[in-house]
């Protein structure tokens, strides 16, 4: 039995008896880890309000457990400038539940024809850069960005997918679009990209971080870069870690994400990189779209999904309980690598650290009703699934707010 | 061939569904039955030319969001000789233009009470979302490139009449397997009831993926000529590509058109079929198009006699 302290919004000591007039959470049976932290998740805000706003994004995030998000430029204007940072630092801290960290553009605009004022950007707070779904398809943008980066050793973020391979598609290129007749996000379209890019944090030495990767390809190129030494990171989707394109089976637009649902062959090889650490992080890829969206035929409807209240219990049920990683593996992964690599002070429950903490009980069960959920958006392919393991309480800098 | 009562009234035990979706998820025996009860309208009509009351009463609304003729009417056509109503929807003169959901379109149109709908979309796997949102029947008129289960159908009834024993038989597919529903209904349906498929066409536009199925896959025609029994030549879908998949419409009949020299070359009862509409002098000559082994023309009455046992079917079974 262990107790622990948390005093002036710190964690202060460990195994010390109470003095009596603390406030006693008891957590006996359960799991007592840093605060959940991810990398890459979309609170649309501000432009595309329909879909999620600041407020909704982060109190989903406190109730799945996350205590600090970086929050993606995926918003209309996208966040490119100094002002947009503040704007969404401020509604952040108005909202009152996790910490928010924003990731800015790499490029004006998100066009991929110049670089932001990355410089300014940082001085505004921005701890990383990425123009999320558009990835860099310039190669030469993409390398003028890593070797800029390099002065604030700011990470770029970079999903890697060569548009021309992808266009048009809507689900994983496989036996299942061919019966299907859906059209196919081939698999070498990520792996095309991911070589690339790979060749340009090594010729640069810039720090890239290649966002939700999906392919056998993909974990295959990343392993052997880093026996190579080479300073890079990766991130997979929480659905990628569980679902297969198969379920694409029902045409249906909630299972259409990006990256794809892909085949069993690629859910294995992520499985593996996520063994071997070839895989840092896993993100939660909450990517929340309107239902009336969604309710589009599937060719038509956005791709993503809310996954903010599901990540932890999807690593729980698909990662943790069958063996494939340990407790301490898996919140290395939501927490501790996503911290460092974007240079928060989170991740850790050492002493003298902000007291971000989350409580879980790792064995209740939950069935998924996204009637239930604190997201604006509720498309998730994972309706009526049964998952293990649920948060019971978040502290956030000291206090209570879950 | 049918042991169905002269006046339609009792569906064949085999058949339950409501309604008809694509051919992949029908067994071989609910296929057979389909196409036994084609035939016995066919019959009953005088060739699709008589009228019948069996569906009197019943409303059929076709709900079309891609542009069909063909199609379209021999719906219409199979449910007014069955003495059912028609109600006709297209994408350009409905609120699909205005931005409404073609889920709202189509409840909408059931909130008129129709007892059934026919759905052609350009995206597939729109009438199983229908068929989950709606009450009504609904029969696919085609999605997009996954499959047309009519076509299918009207293909293989128009096998059966010439060569009534499929097992056996090797029917292949050339042209655009890639963006065609025609070929996916005609393999599942084809696979299910004994014959030998072969899928033909240039690389970018056919999966070696479907050997995993046990069909063939070939690139030559050629080779294949003289082992086939029926030719079922595929249009070119121009209009789903984003690159073309082969260098010039020339090289492509250079390559795949059925013409007089690869009919020299084929059995001598071979079949010649094509969905249509037909590119003459791409996927075929005008004197094929128009010879002997042709049956494209039977085929289009076929898809009359094949919709009115569609719709006898599925809206029996909704009772």
């Amino acid at each position: 039995m262990t107790n622990l302290l948390i005093e002036h919004g710190k964690i202060a000591a460990y195994d010390v008896l109470p003095r009596g007039d603390e406030k006693i959470i008891d957590a006996t049976g359960k799991i007592v880890a840093p605060g959940l932290v991810d990398i890459s998740a979309e609170l649309r805000e501000p432009g595309c309000e329909e879909d999620e706003t600041i407020e909704t994004g982060t109190a989903a995030a406190i109730a799945g457990g996350y205590t600090s998000i970086a929050c993606m430029p995926e918003t209309e204007p996208p966040i490119d400038t100094p002002a947009a940072v503040e704007f969404v630092r401020q509604k952040a801290a108005r909202a009152k539940n996790c910490n928010v960290f924003v990731i800015a553009c790499v490029s004006k605009d998100r066009e991929g024809k110049e670089l932001a004022e990355i410089g300014s950007l940082v001085e505004a707070g921005a701890v990383g850069f990425s123009d999320g779904s558009r990835p860099v398809q310039n190669a030469e943008l993409l390398r003028r960005a890593l070797e800029y980066c390099l002065m604030f050793d700011k990470p770029i973020l970079n999903h890697p997918e060569v548009l021309e391979l992808a266009r048009g598609g809507v689900m994983h290129e496989g036996r299942t679009s061919m019966v299907l007749g859906l059209a196919g996000l081939p698999a070498e379209a990520e792996d095309v990209m991911t070589s690339r890019d790979i060749r340009l944090a090594e010729s640069t030495g810039g720090r890239l971080h290649l966002s939700n990767i999906s392919t056998t390809g993909s974990v295959d190129l990343i392993r052997r870069v880093k026996q190579r030494g080479v300073n890079l990171t990766c991130s997979i989707a929480s659905a990628n870690i569980a679902l297969l394109d198969e379920s694409l089976r029902e045409f249906d637009a909630h299972c259409k994400l990006s990256p794809p649902l892909r085949s069993r062959g690629h859910l294995e090889s992520c499985l593996t990189g996520l063994k071997d650490g070839t895989i840092d992080v896993i993100a939660s890829g909450h990517t929340p779209r309107a239902s009336e969206k969604k309710m589009q035929d599937i060719d038509l409807a956005p791709f993503g999904m809310v996954s903010l209240e599901t990540t932890l219990s999807l690593v729980i049920t698909h990662l943790i309980r069958p063996g494939h990683l340990d407790w301490p593996a898996a919140l290395a992964k939501l927490s501790t690598n996503p911290a460092r690599l974007l240079g928060l002070p989170k991740g850790t429950l050492a002493i003298g650290a902000d007291a971000d903490v989350v409580i879980v009980d790792p064995d209740a069960k939950w069935t998924v009703d996204p009637k239930q959920f604190k997201s604006k958006s509720s498309s998730t392919p994972l309706v009526g699934k049964e998952l293990c393991g649920r948060v019971e309480k978040v502290i956030v800098g000291g206090e209570v707010r879950f | 061939m049918s042991t169905l009562a002269a006046d339609f009234a009792h569906l064949p035990a085999v058949w339950k569904r409501r309604h008809l979706l694509d051919l992949e998820s029908l067994s071989a025996d609910e296929i057979t039955c389909i196409l036994d009860a084609a035939a016995a309208f066919k019959a009953a009509t005088n060739d699709c030319r008589t009228k019948l009351s069996v569906l009197s009463g019943k409303t059929l609304a076709n709900l079309f969001f891609e542009n069909s003729t063909r199609t379209r009417n021999s719906f219409s056509l199979a449910a007014k000789r069955l003495g059912a109503d028609t109600v006709e929807f297209s994408s350009s003169g409905s609120s699909v233009a205005k931005g409404e959901t073609f889920i709202d379109t189509a409840k909408n149109i059931e909130a008129m009470n129709v007892d059934a709908v026919v759905i052609r979309h350009r995206t597939p796997g729109t009438p199983h979302l229908l068929a989950k949102n709606l009450r009504c029947t609904v029969i696919s008129a085609s999605d997009g490139p996954h499959e047309h289960p009519t076509q299918g159908l009207l293909d293989i009834m128009t096998i059966r009449e010439r060569r009534p024993n499929l097992a056996g038989l090797t029917v292949a597919l050339v042209g655009d397997i890639a963006h065609s529903r025609t070929a996916r209904s005609n393999i599942w349906g084809l696979t299910k009831l004994g014959a030998k498929v072969i899928l033909c066409g240039p690389a970018t536009l056919v999966s070696r993926r479907w050997e995993e199925f046990g069909i063939e896959v070939a690139y030559n025609l050629d080779d294949i000529l003289p082992r086939c029994d029926v030719l079922n030549l595929l249009r070119i879908q121009f209009e789903r590509q984003h690159t073309r998949p082969f260098p010039s419409v020339r090289e492509y009949a250079l390559l795949y058109a059925m013409n007089r020299e690869r009919m020299a070359r084929a059995k001598d009862n071979i079949l010649i079929m094509a969905p249509g509409p037909i590119n003459r002098g791409v996927e075929i000559t005008p004197d094929v198009a128009d010879g002997p082994h042709s049956v494209i023309l039977e085929q289009v009455t076929n898809g009359i006699a094949v919709r009115m046992a569609v719709l006898w079917l599925t809206l029996n079974a909704n009772d």
